[in-house]
């Protein structure tokens, strides 16, 4: 079974969203989609200053089975990027819930309401989403 | 639910991903895809490929036969232990499958792929009409890789003395029965290694004992970064009935002597060669970061497009490799369209990493 910290907030395509106290929107992919990419072994981040629709693609992660699109759980525009994961992407696999891929300073905080909290993403996760 | 080796509950135990191959369900890796391909560069890794079809060809015409059934010719394996590659051609000179052909004490020995099992029985059994032959496909038999620059000492060191002595003495492609079970010194890594066919009910507690002396089990996601690097085709991917093995890098397979033996597409193959202009297969290297795929487009100045047959990234070399169908004038420069963009690429000789060591 994989692991979904009860602090955070999902979308059904696999991010994770987390809420800061300034306000940012962190996000990343959970344990259960680098679980099903197997290894990771590239990333392409969005560009810092782009503004993203909620589900809009935002970059991409490729394993060596497949690439996979990354999509913006909130509308927001992209503030920070993490360049570490440019030359290590494998830190995907190894802690998906330390290795965000971008940072969001959304339009709307209350968005984050409407994403599936750990539960709800557990029954999507089961459901074979 | 798919087919099932007699591993099936050892690849369960081991926490392997069941994926279906061919209608097979088998591992594609117990953890990391990159870690086990590791392993068999540097020491050495076990692989059930148990799924492979294997078919023992006996009677008076066995050697007559397969030389008219097969590109390459059974003819050059003049003593038992000896094996060949080659492929197996319609009569359009189309590849309907390529195998490992060897001969045994007993007669020939094929082993072919799991995912064309039914057509090349089909074709196989319609070929053998008219000649003394009788074909006996082995499902009793379990199949087992253990590839890498240790396996064979690693191995060695498990067995009773009679296989461990066999095993220390086999030569690079050579198999010999040994009891019940048959020992090859081949592979599809590009590392030294054994494939070994045993009967299925003792398939389970060597598997054990390999797995439990260190020796890592690898699935098929390892098995594909392994083959792409070595520059192996495989079937489905590099070539199928549609293509020419002279389109596929496989031009030094066919035996053209003697000009008298009449192997099944032949004419077809000495057609294409007096009219020319067969693509080629080549090795792609990208520089850039990014993965090259299966079917992207690539593009040659000047003379045109060809296609990636596959694509993934290469464990040892840290950068994106992949084999190619090109128009055949191709230099040393391509591009390759990934997600929109022209990415270039260097072309090169499509045999990435022999033994441990990166050859570009």
């Amino acid at each position: 079974m994989s692991n979904i910290p009860a602090d955070l907030r999902y979308t059904a395509s696999h991010e994770w969203a987390r809420l800061e106290a300034d306000g940012t929107v962190t996000v990343g992919i959970s344990d259960h989609a680098q679980e099903a990419l197997g290894d990771v072994v590239f990333v392409e981040l969005p560009e810092v200053g782009k503004a993203l629709a909620a589900e809009q693609e935002a970059g991409v992660v490729e394993s060596v089975k497949a690439a996979s699109d990354i999509y913006a759980p909130v509308a927001g525009e992209v503030i920070a990027i993490n360049e570490a994961l440019t030359d290590s992407p494998e830190l995907v696999n190894s802690d998906p819930y330390g290795s965000w891929f971008f940072k969001l300073k959304p339009n709307d905080a209350g968005d984050l309401g409407k994403l599936l909290d750990a539960a709800g993403y557990e029954a999507a996760c089961a459901a074979g989403a | 639910m798919g087919l099932r080796t007699p591993l099936y509950d050892q690849h369960l135990a081991l926490g392997a991903r069941i994926v279906d191959f061919g209608g097979w369900d088998m591992p594609l890796h117990y953890g990391s895809q990159v870690e086990e391909h590791h392993q068999v560069r540097r020491d050495c890794g076990v692989f059930d490929v148990s799924h492979m079809t294997v078919v023992d060809v006996l009677g008076a015409d066995a050697g007559i036969w397969l030389r008219r059934l097969l590109a390459n010719d059974v003819a050059h394996l003049k003593s038992p232990g000896k094996a060949l590659y080659s492929v197996m051609l319609n009569e359009r000179g189309g590849v309907i499958d390529d195998l490992i052909v060897y001969l045994a004490d007993f007669g020939y020995r094929l082993v072919l792929n799991a995912a064309t099992r039914e057509r090349d029985l089909d074709w196989i059994r319609g070929q053998a009409a008219g000649f003394v032959v009788e074909l006996r496909e082995r499902r009793d038999l379990a199949m087992l890789a253990i590839q890498g620059p240790k396996a064979r000492a690693r191995t060695g060191e498990l067995l009773a003395a009679s296989r461990a002595a066999l095993i220390h003495e086999l030569r690079p492609f050579e198999g010999l029965t040994e009891g019940d079970w048959f020992i090859a010194r081949t592979g599809y890594t590009g590392e030294d290694g054994l494939e070994i066919l045993l009967p299925a009910a003792q398939a389970p507690d060597f598997f054990n004992d390999l797995v439990g002396a260190g020796i890592a089990p690898g699935g098929l996601g390892a098995r594909d970064t392994l083959r792409l690097e070595a520059g192996l085709n495989l079937h489905g991917r590099e070539m199928d009935e549609s293509v020419s093995p002279l389109a596929a890098n496989l031009g030094w397979t066919i035996a053209w002597d003697p000009a008298g033996r009449d192997f099944i597409g032949r004419a077809a193959l000495e057609a294409q060669r007096r009219a020319g202009g067969q693509p080629k297969l080549v090795g792609l290297l990208l520089e850039e970061r990014g993965v090259l795929r299966a079917r992207q487009v690539v593009r040659v100045d000047g003379l045109g497009e060809g296609e990636i047959t596959s694509g993934s990234f290469s464990p040892t070399l840290g950068k994106s490799i992949a084999l190619a169908r090109v128009p055949a004038a191709t230099g040393e420069r391509a591009e390759v369209e990934i997600r929109g963009r022209w990415l270039p690429v260097r072309v090169v000789r499509p045999n990435f990493v022999r033994h441990g060591k990166a050859l570009i």
